[in-house]
């Protein structure tokens, strides 16, 4: 689904505050795997999950998705693919328009945004049924600014916004870094249900050793720019989160 | 009575401005400064054209035109060489000092001998009364075609742009381009001003634009202070409020005028006006 071939990117190049990101990385994703990436700041966790998304290009390597070269594609290109949850709530949604608005934005977010009114009552009922499974009561405020929602409201609503339209990558960049444990939980947990509903090809970057041990079927681990370790499936289960704060000792 | 009525006149005549100003507020959230600028080229386009004797709806579509262009350059000076918004607005609005005055010819062409918009079309015999007709119709159009583009999927997407840009590409929005459109559509309504306004006032001038983006930003921001204040969600109405901020800030200068002061205070008392506006959500939340 996702190849990282060899990718280099050096930020400020040439001057005093010249930063190697990545360092030649490797990095193949299988259709339907939830890769957890960890490593302390600076190590280009990142930088990697921007590379994908289209917000960085690489100064070597490619980037290939669904076996399509993209590694010139601009972001906005790569939604075909690719939906995002940024790690500001503020950042995944649009405050001052309605709950309703940002659905619609990201029900195309693969396809065209022209000079209809889509906000057709079958649509409102669709998002209002979608927002009821959060069991948030959030579904009877959808005329609502989703700038008046707490950030943990908002990060449970960009998500259920990510599989309004056709996605097969889910880059998660610190979803819950800004919310409280109990929102924090909740956007985890939705995330998985989603992501295993769906059967969504995902990468989670976090420095929550808890939330990296319990979820995803694979664990990567980066540092100053490269990929130290790389755990699949069955061992990842193993694992335990001593092991993991072992890492970073 | 009839002094207030010229001010309804003009407040409508600067509906297009105070539309522009909110459009481009939503997609930078700075007003444009290119307002300025497109506001009088709007100006001597009509004034040039007219006096050519071209139909009003080839006017019309210049004006538009005209106004889109000047919009456009500010949209991708901003996106394609990284300048600065405000920057990028005040750069077009000084070349197009000259370019209007190229246009013009001279820095002011009367043209009371002219058939314009508002002694053409006749309804009632009474002058300012058929241009009240003529301007109700006009912007009532234009405020339908704004409501409904804002209210399509590339509306929403329009609004969206300002509010969080790394959103709106990950929503597969190209914003260097809605911003470019967006920017169009804002000074082409500018434009639009321009083109009532001189053939309501019966003339065009070179420097008729000068400060006018204040104009445009005080009725936004009158009807902003409504909109937060009763929290209002709806398009339309924010749109109406819009028009009428527009209007009120226009009555709000006749009186000043009515009621004697000098009218060479009237820029002051503009932006004084402004100021009490913006300030006022502040001043009532620290009394409380």
């Amino acid at each position: 689904m996702i190849e990282l071939n060899n990718i280099s990117k050096t930020f400020n190049k040439g001057k005093p505050n010249q930063v190697v990101a990545l360092d030649g990385v490797t990095l193949h994703i299988q259709q339907g795997e939830f890769v957890v990436i960890v490593g302390s700041n600076g190590s280009g966790k990142t930088t990697m999950l921007n590379m994908l998304a289209g917000t960085v290009s690489p100064d070597f390597g490619s980037v290939l998705i669904d076996g399509k070269y993209v590694t010139k594609l601009p972001d906005y290109k790569r939604s075909k693919w690719v939906a995002r949850i940024f790690q500001n709530p503020l950042t995944g949604t649009a405050a001052e328009l309605s709950i309703l608005d940002n659905f619609r934005l990201a029900a195309l977010r693969t396809k065209n945004k022209g000079l209809t009114v889509g906000k057709t009552e079958n649509f409102k009922n669709l998002v209002r049924d979608k927002i009821a499974t959060l069991g948030m009561g959030l579904e009877d405020k959808t005329e609502q600014p989703i700038g008046t929602l707490s950030g943990g409201q908002r990060q449970a609503l960009t998500l259920l916004m990510s599989i309004m339209d056709d996605c097969k990558i889910l880059l998660l960049d610190e979803p819950t870094a800004a919310l409280d444990p109990r929102s924090a939980a909740l956007v985890m947990r939705t995330a998985n249900e989603l992501i295993k509903q769906y059967n969504l090809t995902a990468l989670l970057v976090t420095h929550n050793l808890k939330d990296a041990g319990s979820y995803g079927s694979r664990i990567v681990q980066m540092s100053e720019g490269r990929i130290l370790k790389d755990i699949a499936t069955e061992e990842k289960y193993k694992l335990k989160q001593n092991d993991l704060f072992e890492w970073f000792g | 009575m009839d002094f207030y009525l010229t001010a309804l006149l003009q407040g409508l005549c600067f509906a297009g401005i105070a539309f522009g100003i909110y459009i481009s507020m939503k997609i930078f959230n700075i007003p444009d400064i290119t307002t300025d600028g497109s506001y009088t080229l709007g100006g001597v386009v009509t004034g040039i054209m007219l006096t050519h004797h071209q139909p009003g709806w080839v006017i019309l579509i210049a004006v538009i035109f005209a106004g889109g262009i000047a919009g456009a350059l500010t949209g991708i000076i901003h996106t394609k060489l990284k300048i600065n918004a405000l920057l990028a607005g005040i750069l077009v609005m000084t070349a197009l000092y000259s370019v209007n005055l190229t246009i013009l010819g001279r820095s002011n062409l009367p043209l009371l001998n002219f058939g314009t918009i508002f002694n053409t079309v006749n309804f009632i015999t009474n002058g300012n009364q058929n241009s009240l007709l003529i301007l109700g119709v006009f912007v009532t159009i234009l405020t339908l075609l704004i409501g409904y583009l804002l209210k399509t999927d590339f509306g929403i997407a329009m609004r969206a742009t300002g509010n969080s840009e790394p959103m709106i590409r990950a929503l597969g929005v190209n914003t260097d381009r809605m911003k470019i459109i967006g920017l169009a559509i804002a000074n082409a309504l500018t434009a639009l001003s321009g083109y009532l306004i001189t053939q309501l006032q019966g003339f065009a001038d070179i420097s008729m634009g000068i400060g006018i983006v204040i104009v445009g930003l005080g009725s936004v921001i009158i009807a902003e202070t409504i909109i937060n204040w009763l929290r209002i969600s709806s398009v339309w109405l924010s749109l109406i409020l819009v028009m009428a901020g527009a209007v009120i800030f226009q009555m709000v200068l006749a009186f000043t005028l009515n009621i004697g002061v000098d009218a060479n205070l009237l820029k002051l008392v503009t932006a004084v006006f402004v100021l009490l506006i913006v300030g006022l959500p502040c001043l009532t939340a620290a009394r409380s």
